[in-house]
Protein backbone atom coordinates (compact mmCIF):
# COMPACT_ATOMS: atom_id res chain seq x y z
CA UNK A 1 0.00 0.00 0.00
CA UNK A 2 1.19 3.36 -0.95
CA UNK A 3 2.11 5.78 2.24
CA UNK A 4 4.17 8.86 2.38
CA UNK A 5 4.82 9.82 6.20
CA UNK A 6 2.80 7.38 7.50
CA UNK A 7 -0.38 8.59 5.40
CA UNK A 8 -2.29 5.77 3.36
CA UNK A 9 -2.45 7.71 0.26
CA UNK A 10 -5.10 5.79 -1.48
CA UNK A 11 -7.44 6.56 1.69
CA UNK A 12 -6.14 10.15 1.60
CA UNK A 13 -6.95 11.18 -1.80
CA UNK A 14 -10.69 8.24 -2.18
CA UNK A 15 -11.47 11.12 0.72
CA UNK A 16 -10.15 14.14 -1.28
CA UNK A 17 -12.18 13.24 -4.16
CA UNK A 18 -15.68 12.17 -1.65
CA UNK A 19 -14.77 15.69 -0.31
CA UNK A 20 -14.32 17.59 -4.20
CA UNK A 21 -17.56 15.48 -5.12
CA UNK A 22 -19.34 17.06 -2.09
CA UNK A 23 -17.98 20.66 -2.49
CA UNK A 24 -19.09 20.34 -6.12
CA UNK A 25 -22.83 20.21 -4.83
CA UNK A 26 -22.22 22.40 -1.95
CA UNK A 27 -20.83 24.89 -4.33
CA UNK A 28 -23.57 25.05 -7.23
CA UNK A 29 -26.73 24.47 -3.64
CA UNK A 30 -25.12 27.45 -2.08
CA UNK A 31 -24.73 29.64 -5.42
CA UNK A 32 -28.11 29.38 -6.01
CA UNK A 33 -28.78 30.11 -2.39
CA UNK A 34 -26.31 33.19 -2.58
CA UNK A 35 -28.30 34.64 -5.69
CA UNK A 36 -31.57 34.75 -4.23
CA UNK A 37 -29.78 36.21 -1.37
CA UNK A 38 -27.90 38.26 -2.67
CA UNK A 39 -30.38 40.13 -5.15
CA UNK A 40 -33.57 39.24 -2.99
CA UNK A 41 -32.79 38.94 0.33
CA UNK A 42 -35.26 36.01 0.63
CA UNK A 43 -33.89 33.00 2.57
CA UNK A 44 -34.80 30.52 0.54
CA UNK A 45 -35.10 26.90 2.70
CA UNK A 46 -36.58 25.90 -0.07
CA UNK A 47 -33.55 25.31 -2.09
CA UNK A 48 -32.78 21.59 -0.93
CA UNK A 49 -36.62 20.49 -1.93
CA UNK A 50 -35.54 21.99 -5.29
CA UNK A 51 -32.25 19.77 -5.47
CA UNK A 52 -34.50 16.77 -4.58
CA UNK A 53 -37.65 17.75 -6.98
CA UNK A 54 -34.34 18.22 -9.32
CA UNK A 55 -33.36 14.33 -8.90
CA UNK A 56 -36.77 12.91 -8.37
CA UNK A 57 -37.80 15.12 -11.96
CA UNK A 58 -34.75 13.10 -13.33
CA UNK A 59 -36.29 9.91 -12.51
CA UNK A 60 -40.06 10.61 -13.40
CA UNK A 61 -38.62 11.84 -16.77
CA UNK A 62 -36.10 8.54 -17.28
CA UNK A 63 -38.76 5.59 -15.89
CA UNK A 64 -42.22 7.32 -17.79
CA UNK A 65 -40.75 9.86 -20.22
CA UNK A 66 -37.80 8.04 -21.45
CA UNK A 67 -36.09 11.13 -21.12
CA UNK A 68 -32.23 10.14 -20.68
CA UNK A 69 -29.64 12.04 -18.41
CA UNK A 70 -28.33 14.06 -21.04
CA UNK A 71 -31.57 15.46 -22.05
CA UNK A 72 -32.58 15.60 -18.41
CA UNK A 73 -29.47 17.99 -17.48
CA UNK A 74 -31.50 20.51 -19.76
CA UNK A 75 -34.81 19.84 -19.22
CA UNK A 76 -35.20 19.08 -15.64
CA UNK A 77 -33.67 22.49 -14.31
CA UNK A 78 -35.79 24.56 -16.64
CA UNK A 79 -38.96 23.02 -14.91
CA UNK A 80 -37.41 23.03 -11.92
CA UNK A 81 -36.61 26.97 -12.84
CA UNK A 82 -40.29 26.94 -13.78
CA UNK A 83 -41.31 26.13 -10.52
CA UNK A 84 -39.45 28.42 -8.82
CA UNK A 85 -40.63 31.66 -10.98
CA UNK A 86 -44.15 30.70 -10.24
CA UNK A 87 -42.99 29.91 -6.56
CA UNK A 88 -41.40 33.95 -6.55
CA UNK A 89 -44.44 35.36 -8.51
CA UNK A 90 -47.59 33.93 -6.48
CA UNK A 91 -46.08 32.87 -3.01
CA UNK A 92 -43.25 35.35 -2.59
CA UNK A 93 -44.11 38.72 -4.54
CA UNK A 94 -47.27 39.09 -2.10
CA UNK A 95 -45.16 38.91 0.62
CA UNK A 96 -41.76 40.75 -0.40
CA UNK A 97 -42.65 44.19 2.05
CA UNK A 98 -42.92 41.65 4.96
CA UNK A 99 -40.33 40.50 7.41
CA UNK A 100 -37.69 38.02 6.73
CA UNK A 101 -39.20 35.88 8.90
CA UNK A 102 -42.47 35.53 6.72
CA UNK A 103 -40.29 34.23 3.52
CA UNK A 104 -38.16 31.85 5.54
CA UNK A 105 -41.24 30.61 6.65
CA UNK A 106 -42.78 30.06 3.67
CA UNK A 107 -40.15 28.55 1.88
CA UNK A 108 -39.75 26.07 4.54
CA UNK A 109 -43.49 25.68 4.53
CA UNK A 110 -43.40 24.87 0.99
CA UNK A 111 -40.33 22.32 1.05
CA UNK A 112 -42.19 20.16 3.87
CA UNK A 113 -45.19 20.15 1.64
CA UNK A 114 -42.88 18.79 -1.30
CA UNK A 115 -40.54 16.68 0.79
CA UNK A 116 -44.11 15.44 2.32
CA UNK A 117 -45.60 14.72 -1.01
CA UNK A 118 -43.03 12.86 -2.36
CA UNK A 119 -42.60 10.09 0.65
CA UNK A 120 -46.27 9.62 0.63
CA UNK A 121 -45.91 8.80 -3.41
CA UNK A 122 -42.78 7.04 -3.48
CA UNK A 123 -41.46 6.32 0.21
CA UNK A 124 -38.96 7.39 1.97
CA UNK A 125 -36.45 4.33 1.15
CA UNK A 126 -34.65 6.08 -1.96
CA UNK A 127 -35.45 4.92 -5.63
CA UNK A 128 -32.32 4.34 -7.41
CA UNK A 129 -30.70 5.59 -11.04
CA UNK A 130 -27.80 4.47 -12.73
CA UNK A 131 -25.00 6.14 -13.87
CA UNK A 132 -24.95 7.07 -17.84
CA UNK A 133 -23.41 4.60 -19.91
CA UNK A 134 -20.78 6.68 -21.45
CA UNK A 135 -19.55 7.76 -17.95
CA UNK A 136 -19.85 4.08 -16.51
CA UNK A 137 -16.31 3.60 -17.08
CA UNK A 138 -12.97 4.98 -14.94
CA UNK A 139 -9.76 5.86 -15.00
CA UNK A 140 -6.67 4.45 -12.88
CA UNK A 141 -4.20 6.91 -11.33
CA UNK A 142 -1.53 6.77 -9.47
CA UNK A 143 -2.99 6.68 -5.97
CA UNK A 144 -6.31 6.38 -6.70
CA UNK A 145 -8.98 4.73 -8.89
CA UNK A 146 -11.68 7.96 -10.61
CA UNK A 147 -14.49 7.25 -11.84
CA UNK A 148 -15.57 8.67 -14.88
CA UNK A 149 -18.83 9.80 -13.17
CA UNK A 150 -17.57 11.83 -10.66
CA UNK A 151 -14.81 13.38 -12.93
CA UNK A 152 -17.90 14.68 -14.61
CA UNK A 153 -19.44 16.13 -11.56
CA UNK A 154 -16.55 17.78 -10.14
CA UNK A 155 -15.89 19.52 -14.46
CA UNK A 156 -19.36 20.35 -14.54
CA UNK A 157 -19.56 21.91 -11.09
CA UNK A 158 -16.55 24.19 -11.89
CA UNK A 159 -17.86 24.57 -15.33
CA UNK A 160 -21.53 25.89 -14.38
CA UNK A 161 -20.59 28.24 -11.59
CA UNK A 162 -17.49 29.59 -13.62
CA UNK A 163 -19.93 30.73 -16.15
CA UNK A 164 -22.52 32.04 -13.63
CA UNK A 165 -19.69 33.91 -11.40
CA UNK A 166 -18.30 35.39 -15.48
CA UNK A 167 -22.51 36.56 -15.85
CA UNK A 168 -22.92 38.36 -12.72
CA UNK A 169 -19.42 39.65 -12.17
CA UNK A 170 -19.01 40.41 -15.85
CA UNK A 171 -21.84 41.26 -18.11
CA UNK A 172 -24.34 43.84 -18.05
CA UNK A 173 -26.56 41.70 -17.32
CA UNK A 174 -25.36 41.22 -14.39
CA UNK A 175 -24.49 44.25 -13.74
CA UNK A 176 -28.39 45.03 -14.26
CA UNK A 177 -28.42 42.44 -11.45
CA UNK A 178 -25.95 43.69 -9.05
CA UNK A 179 -27.25 47.51 -9.31
CA UNK A 180 -30.75 46.18 -8.63
CA UNK A 181 -29.72 44.81 -5.68
CA UNK A 182 -28.05 47.98 -4.66
CA UNK A 183 -31.26 50.32 -5.11
CA UNK A 184 -33.92 48.56 -7.03
CA UNK A 185 -36.12 51.87 -6.85
CA UNK A 186 -33.50 54.00 -9.14
CA UNK A 187 -33.28 51.00 -11.35
CA UNK A 188 -36.61 50.86 -12.22
CA UNK A 189 -36.41 55.15 -12.68
CA UNK A 190 -33.58 53.90 -15.28
CA UNK A 191 -36.07 52.20 -16.95
CA UNK A 192 -35.20 48.20 -15.90
CA UNK A 193 -37.80 46.13 -15.05
CA UNK A 194 -36.64 44.90 -11.64
CA UNK A 195 -39.76 43.08 -10.95
CA UNK A 196 -39.01 41.02 -13.98
CA UNK A 197 -35.58 40.37 -12.98
CA UNK A 198 -36.38 39.19 -9.42
CA UNK A 199 -38.52 36.40 -10.87
CA UNK A 200 -36.14 35.49 -13.49
CA UNK A 201 -33.28 34.94 -10.76
CA UNK A 202 -34.91 33.72 -8.36
CA UNK A 203 -35.96 31.19 -11.11
CA UNK A 204 -32.20 30.93 -12.36
CA UNK A 205 -31.14 30.09 -8.84
CA UNK A 206 -33.47 27.48 -8.05
CA UNK A 207 -32.89 25.75 -11.62
CA UNK A 208 -29.28 25.13 -10.52
CA UNK A 209 -30.24 23.23 -7.26
CA UNK A 210 -32.87 21.18 -10.12
CA UNK A 211 -28.99 20.49 -12.34
CA UNK A 212 -27.36 19.88 -9.00
CA UNK A 213 -30.37 17.18 -8.10
CA UNK A 214 -30.57 15.30 -11.54
CA UNK A 215 -26.54 15.33 -11.02
CA UNK A 216 -26.72 13.99 -7.72
CA UNK A 217 -28.99 10.77 -8.77
CA UNK A 218 -27.15 8.56 -10.08
CA UNK A 219 -24.66 8.74 -7.04
CA UNK A 220 -26.60 9.80 -4.15
CA UNK A 221 -29.91 7.53 -3.61
CA UNK A 222 -32.88 9.48 -4.99
CA UNK A 223 -35.32 10.34 -1.64
CA UNK A 224 -37.16 12.46 -0.47
CA UNK A 225 -35.09 14.04 2.49
CA UNK A 226 -31.89 14.00 0.46
CA UNK A 227 -32.45 18.18 0.07
CA UNK A 228 -33.36 19.43 3.69
CA UNK A 229 -29.98 16.85 4.58
CA UNK A 230 -27.96 19.24 2.91
CA UNK A 231 -29.70 22.48 2.99
CA UNK A 232 -28.28 23.32 6.95
CA UNK A 233 -24.97 22.41 5.54
CA UNK A 234 -25.30 24.58 2.85
CA UNK A 235 -26.77 27.45 4.55
CA UNK A 236 -23.71 27.29 6.88
CA UNK A 237 -21.28 27.46 3.65
CA UNK A 238 -23.12 30.72 2.43
CA UNK A 239 -22.42 32.29 5.53
CA UNK A 240 -19.34 31.35 6.10
CA UNK A 241 -18.40 33.20 2.27
CA UNK A 242 -20.49 35.40 3.42
CA UNK A 243 -23.92 36.29 2.20
CA UNK A 244 -24.66 37.41 -1.22
CA UNK A 245 -21.21 37.03 -2.30
CA UNK A 246 -21.06 34.62 -5.72
CA UNK A 247 -17.43 33.91 -6.34
CA UNK A 248 -17.80 33.51 -1.86
CA UNK A 249 -20.31 31.00 -2.03
CA UNK A 250 -18.54 28.85 -4.96
CA UNK A 251 -15.57 28.70 -3.58
CA UNK A 252 -16.22 27.89 0.29
CA UNK A 253 -18.88 25.10 -1.49
CA UNK A 254 -15.79 23.83 -2.79
CA UNK A 255 -13.47 24.47 0.06
CA UNK A 256 -16.13 23.09 2.79
CA UNK A 257 -16.37 19.86 0.64
CA UNK A 258 -12.28 19.28 1.11
CA UNK A 259 -12.04 19.86 4.62
CA UNK A 260 -14.45 17.67 5.26
CA UNK A 261 -13.15 15.03 3.32
CA UNK A 262 -10.05 15.64 4.64
CA UNK A 263 -11.83 15.55 8.01
CA UNK A 264 -12.97 12.29 6.96
CA UNK A 265 -9.93 10.74 6.78
CA UNK A 266 -7.51 12.12 10.01
CA UNK A 267 -10.51 12.27 12.18
CA UNK A 268 -13.63 10.77 10.81
CA UNK A 269 -15.74 11.69 14.27
CA UNK A 270 -15.50 15.30 13.25
CA UNK A 271 -16.34 15.21 9.67
CA UNK A 272 -19.98 16.08 10.30
CA UNK A 273 -19.45 19.17 12.10
CA UNK A 274 -16.41 20.39 10.88
CA UNK A 275 -17.82 22.76 8.85
CA UNK A 276 -19.91 24.35 11.86
CA UNK A 277 -16.92 24.19 13.47
CA UNK A 278 -15.70 26.69 10.81
CA UNK A 279 -18.81 28.93 10.39
CA UNK A 280 -18.05 29.34 14.39
CA UNK A 281 -14.65 30.57 13.57
CA UNK A 282 -15.04 32.45 10.47
CA UNK A 283 -18.16 34.57 12.32
CA UNK A 284 -16.11 35.47 15.29
CA UNK A 285 -13.26 36.77 13.38
CA UNK A 286 -15.23 37.88 10.46
CA UNK A 287 -18.52 38.42 11.20
CA UNK A 288 -19.34 39.03 7.42
CA UNK A 289 -18.16 36.02 6.00
CA UNK A 290 -14.82 35.37 3.74
CA UNK A 291 -15.44 37.18 0.64
CA UNK A 292 -18.80 39.41 2.66
CA UNK A 293 -18.73 42.93 2.16
CA UNK A 294 -18.33 44.90 5.90
CA UNK A 295 -21.41 46.41 6.52
CA UNK B 1 -50.42 76.81 -26.60
CA UNK B 2 -48.21 74.84 -28.92
CA UNK B 3 -48.80 71.23 -27.65
CA UNK B 4 -46.27 69.78 -29.37
CA UNK B 5 -43.14 71.57 -27.73
CA UNK B 6 -44.42 71.08 -24.13
CA UNK B 7 -42.51 67.95 -22.79
CA UNK B 8 -44.17 67.73 -19.77
CA UNK B 9 -47.53 68.88 -18.10
CA UNK B 10 -48.57 68.09 -14.85
CA UNK B 11 -52.39 68.64 -13.43
CA UNK B 12 -53.74 68.06 -10.10
CA UNK B 13 -51.10 65.77 -9.16
CA UNK B 14 -51.37 64.25 -5.56
CA UNK B 15 -48.83 62.09 -3.93
CA UNK B 16 -48.85 59.63 -1.13
CA UNK B 17 -46.17 58.29 1.07
CA UNK B 18 -48.57 55.50 3.28
CA UNK B 19 -50.50 57.60 4.83
CA UNK B 20 -49.25 60.58 4.48
CA UNK B 21 -50.30 62.91 1.89
CA UNK B 22 -47.24 65.34 0.49
CA UNK B 23 -48.48 66.76 -3.25
CA UNK B 24 -51.70 68.67 -3.01
CA UNK B 25 -52.45 68.98 -6.16
CA UNK B 26 -49.55 70.18 -8.45
CA UNK B 27 -50.08 71.94 -11.74
CA UNK B 28 -47.23 72.67 -13.58
CA UNK B 29 -45.38 72.42 -17.12
CA UNK B 30 -42.37 72.86 -18.56
CA UNK B 31 -41.37 73.63 -22.75
CA UNK B 32 -39.28 71.91 -24.78
CA UNK B 33 -35.31 73.35 -23.65
CA UNK B 34 -36.20 75.42 -21.08
CA UNK B 35 -34.62 75.44 -17.67
CA UNK B 36 -37.09 75.41 -14.62
CA UNK B 37 -36.22 75.75 -11.04
CA UNK B 38 -38.73 74.14 -8.29
CA UNK B 39 -37.62 76.31 -5.34
CA UNK B 40 -38.78 76.32 -1.69
CA UNK B 41 -37.59 75.47 1.55
CA UNK B 42 -36.74 71.53 2.76
CA UNK B 43 -39.69 69.02 2.68
CA UNK B 44 -41.97 71.49 0.94
CA UNK B 45 -42.49 69.06 -1.54
CA UNK B 46 -39.69 69.58 -4.73
CA UNK B 47 -38.14 66.03 -4.44
CA UNK B 48 -40.73 64.48 -3.88
CA UNK B 49 -42.51 66.36 -7.44
CA UNK B 50 -39.62 64.65 -8.96
CA UNK B 51 -39.98 61.35 -7.56
CA UNK B 52 -43.75 61.38 -8.65
CA UNK B 53 -42.82 62.03 -11.92
CA UNK B 54 -40.50 58.82 -12.16
CA UNK B 55 -43.26 56.94 -10.33
CA UNK B 56 -41.30 56.21 -7.33
CA UNK B 57 -43.98 57.60 -4.75
CA UNK B 58 -46.22 54.99 -3.04
CA UNK B 59 -48.98 56.62 -4.66
CA UNK B 60 -50.06 59.30 -7.01
CA UNK B 61 -53.18 60.79 -8.12
CA UNK B 62 -53.92 63.44 -11.18
CA UNK B 63 -51.92 64.07 -14.49
CA UNK B 64 -48.67 63.74 -15.45
CA UNK B 65 -48.14 64.06 -19.53
CA UNK B 66 -44.77 63.69 -20.73
CA UNK B 67 -44.55 63.99 -24.41
CA UNK B 68 -47.89 63.66 -25.03
CA UNK B 69 -48.44 60.10 -23.38
CA UNK B 70 -50.08 60.08 -20.20
CA UNK B 71 -47.86 58.15 -17.68
CA UNK B 72 -50.09 58.56 -14.64
CA UNK B 73 -50.75 54.39 -14.85
CA UNK B 74 -47.35 53.29 -16.14
CA UNK B 75 -45.14 50.83 -14.41
CA UNK B 76 -41.94 52.79 -13.27
CA UNK B 77 -40.15 50.74 -15.39
CA UNK B 78 -41.60 52.10 -18.52
CA UNK B 79 -41.23 55.72 -17.54
CA UNK B 80 -37.82 56.30 -18.15
CA UNK B 81 -38.35 55.30 -22.19
CA UNK B 82 -39.98 58.19 -22.71
CA UNK B 83 -36.96 60.31 -22.95
CA UNK B 84 -36.38 60.84 -19.10
CA UNK B 85 -33.11 60.92 -17.24
CA UNK B 86 -33.29 61.17 -13.15
CA UNK B 87 -30.79 61.90 -11.16
CA UNK B 88 -31.65 61.46 -7.29
CA UNK B 89 -30.74 63.61 -4.49
CA UNK B 90 -28.44 61.63 -2.83
CA UNK B 91 -26.82 60.59 -6.49
CA UNK B 92 -27.02 56.88 -6.46
CA UNK B 93 -23.65 55.70 -7.25
CA UNK B 94 -23.75 52.32 -7.17
CA UNK B 95 -21.04 50.83 -5.09
CA UNK B 96 -20.69 47.24 -6.94
CA UNK B 97 -19.74 48.66 -9.88
CA UNK B 98 -17.36 50.68 -11.18
CA UNK B 99 -16.53 53.92 -12.64
CA UNK B 100 -17.40 52.89 -16.08
CA UNK B 101 -19.99 50.24 -15.47
CA UNK B 102 -21.96 53.04 -13.61
CA UNK B 103 -21.68 55.18 -16.53
CA UNK B 104 -22.89 52.63 -18.51
CA UNK B 105 -25.35 50.98 -16.45
CA UNK B 106 -28.95 53.24 -17.75
CA UNK B 107 -30.36 51.36 -20.87
CA UNK B 108 -30.75 53.61 -23.75
CA UNK B 109 -34.02 55.81 -23.78
CA UNK B 110 -33.67 57.00 -27.45
CA UNK B 111 -31.12 56.70 -29.65
CA UNK B 112 -28.84 59.78 -29.80
CA UNK B 113 -27.35 59.50 -26.29
CA UNK B 114 -23.85 61.06 -25.71
CA UNK B 115 -21.07 58.64 -26.31
CA UNK B 116 -18.76 57.71 -23.50
CA UNK B 117 -15.92 59.85 -25.31
CA UNK B 118 -17.95 62.93 -25.17
CA UNK B 119 -18.60 62.47 -21.30
CA UNK B 120 -15.27 61.67 -20.93
CA UNK B 121 -14.56 65.15 -22.30
CA UNK B 122 -17.13 66.94 -20.74
CA UNK B 123 -16.15 65.17 -17.21
CA UNK B 124 -11.83 64.68 -17.64
CA UNK B 125 -12.02 63.42 -13.80
CA UNK B 126 -14.10 60.62 -14.58
CA UNK B 127 -12.11 58.86 -17.02
CA UNK B 128 -8.95 59.24 -14.57
CA UNK B 129 -10.70 57.46 -12.41
CA UNK B 130 -12.87 55.10 -14.43
CA UNK B 131 -11.96 51.52 -13.14
CA UNK B 132 -12.44 53.40 -9.38
CA UNK B 133 -15.11 51.66 -7.40
CA UNK B 134 -18.46 53.91 -7.83
CA UNK B 135 -18.65 55.14 -4.25
CA UNK B 136 -15.10 56.03 -3.64
CA UNK B 137 -15.31 59.32 -6.05
CA UNK B 138 -15.21 62.46 -3.93
CA UNK B 139 -18.77 64.24 -3.90
CA UNK B 140 -18.59 66.15 -7.19
CA UNK B 141 -17.39 63.36 -9.03
CA UNK B 142 -20.12 61.73 -8.01
CA UNK B 143 -22.29 63.83 -9.00
CA UNK B 144 -21.12 64.09 -12.36
CA UNK B 145 -21.19 60.35 -12.97
CA UNK B 146 -24.82 61.25 -11.89
CA UNK B 147 -25.26 63.24 -14.45
CA UNK B 148 -23.27 62.11 -16.97
CA UNK B 149 -24.99 58.27 -16.77
CA UNK B 150 -28.18 60.08 -17.38
CA UNK B 151 -26.97 62.05 -20.67
CA UNK B 152 -25.22 58.63 -22.22
CA UNK B 153 -28.75 57.34 -21.84
CA UNK B 154 -30.00 59.95 -24.38
CA UNK B 155 -32.40 60.99 -22.18
CA UNK B 156 -33.97 64.96 -23.33
CA UNK B 157 -36.39 65.76 -20.13
CA UNK B 158 -33.63 65.53 -17.20
CA UNK B 159 -35.03 65.57 -13.43
CA UNK B 160 -32.08 67.26 -11.21
CA UNK B 161 -32.47 66.91 -7.65
CA UNK B 162 -30.32 69.23 -5.54
CA UNK B 163 -27.17 68.68 -7.94
CA UNK B 164 -25.21 71.21 -5.84
CA UNK B 165 -25.35 70.14 -2.40
CA UNK B 166 -22.68 70.24 -0.25
CA UNK B 167 -19.82 70.50 -3.50
CA UNK B 168 -17.60 73.06 -3.08
CA UNK B 169 -17.90 76.39 -4.90
CA UNK B 170 -15.30 75.40 -8.18
CA UNK B 171 -17.41 72.52 -8.61
CA UNK B 172 -20.96 73.92 -8.32
CA UNK B 173 -19.44 76.41 -11.03
CA UNK B 174 -18.62 73.45 -13.20
CA UNK B 175 -22.33 71.86 -13.04
CA UNK B 176 -23.68 75.26 -14.29
CA UNK B 177 -21.48 75.45 -17.35
CA UNK B 178 -22.32 72.36 -18.21
CA UNK B 179 -26.12 72.84 -17.29
CA UNK B 180 -25.85 75.80 -19.47
CA UNK B 181 -24.39 73.10 -22.54
CA UNK B 182 -27.14 71.20 -22.29
CA UNK B 183 -29.20 73.76 -22.36
CA UNK B 184 -28.04 74.51 -25.82
CA UNK B 185 -28.18 71.07 -27.12
CA UNK B 186 -32.44 71.61 -26.86
CA UNK B 187 -32.55 69.63 -23.69
CA UNK B 188 -35.60 70.06 -21.12
CA UNK B 189 -34.52 70.45 -17.39
CA UNK B 190 -36.08 70.80 -14.29
CA UNK B 191 -33.96 71.36 -11.73
CA UNK B 192 -34.85 71.03 -7.89
CA UNK B 193 -32.22 73.58 -6.13
CA UNK B 194 -31.84 75.07 -2.77
CA UNK B 195 -28.63 77.67 -3.86
CA UNK B 196 -30.89 80.41 -5.45
CA UNK B 197 -27.90 82.00 -6.72
CA UNK B 198 -26.52 79.01 -8.94
CA UNK B 199 -30.06 78.40 -10.29
CA UNK B 200 -31.22 82.03 -10.87
CA UNK B 201 -28.98 83.34 -13.95
CA UNK B 202 -29.20 79.69 -15.66
CA UNK B 203 -33.11 79.31 -15.50
CA UNK B 204 -35.73 80.11 -17.69
CA UNK B 205 -38.23 80.13 -15.26
CA UNK B 206 -39.14 79.22 -11.23
CA UNK B 207 -41.54 77.26 -10.02
CA UNK B 208 -42.01 77.99 -5.64
CA UNK B 209 -43.11 75.31 -3.06
CA UNK B 210 -44.61 75.07 -0.22
CA UNK B 211 -46.37 72.59 2.00
CA UNK B 212 -46.70 70.53 -1.26
CA UNK B 213 -48.60 73.30 -2.89
CA UNK B 214 -47.24 75.85 -6.04
CA UNK B 215 -47.56 78.78 -4.42
CA UNK B 216 -45.66 81.09 -6.90
CA UNK B 217 -44.54 81.31 -10.60
CA UNK B 218 -41.47 84.00 -11.46
CA UNK B 219 -40.29 84.25 -14.88
CA UNK B 220 -36.59 85.03 -14.95
CA UNK B 221 -37.24 88.55 -15.65
CA UNK B 222 -39.49 89.00 -13.02
CA UNK B 223 -36.30 88.08 -10.62
CA UNK B 224 -35.46 91.48 -9.24
CA UNK B 225 -38.93 92.88 -8.66
CA UNK B 226 -40.20 89.58 -7.01
CA UNK B 227 -36.93 89.38 -4.49
CA UNK B 228 -38.69 90.35 -1.80
CA UNK B 229 -41.39 88.00 -1.93
CA UNK B 230 -38.77 85.16 -3.04
CA UNK B 231 -37.31 85.76 0.41
CA UNK B 232 -40.39 85.45 2.49
CA UNK B 233 -41.09 82.06 0.93
CA UNK B 234 -37.39 80.57 0.89
CA UNK B 235 -36.32 82.16 4.52
CA UNK B 236 -33.02 83.32 3.27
Amino acid sequence: MATFLGINLFGLFGQLLVGLINGSFYALLSLGLAIIFGLLKIINFAQGAMYMLGAFAAWLALNYLGINYWAALVVVPLVVGLVGVLMERFLIRPIANEDHLYSLLLTFGFALMLQGLFTHMYGSSGLSYSIPEALSGGTKLPFMYLPDYRAWIICASVVVCGLTWWMIEKTKLGAYLRAGTENPQLMQAFGINVPLIVTLTFGFGVALAGLAGVMAAPIYSVTPDMGSNLLIVVFAIVVIGGMGSIGGAILTGLGMGVIEGLTKYFYPEASNTVIFLVMVIVLLLKPAGLFGKEA
Amino acid sequence: MSTHREKLRIADLHAFYGESHILHGIDMHVMQGELVTLLGRNGSGRSTTLRAIMNMVGRRTGSININGTETIGLPAHKIAHLGLGYCPEERGIFSSLNVEENLLLPPPVRSDGMSVEELYEMFPNLYERRYSQGTRLSGGEQQMLALARILRSGANILLLDEITEGLAPVIVQKLGEVLVKLKERGLTILLVEQNFRFAAPIADRHYVMEHGHIVEEVQADELEAKTELLNTYLGV
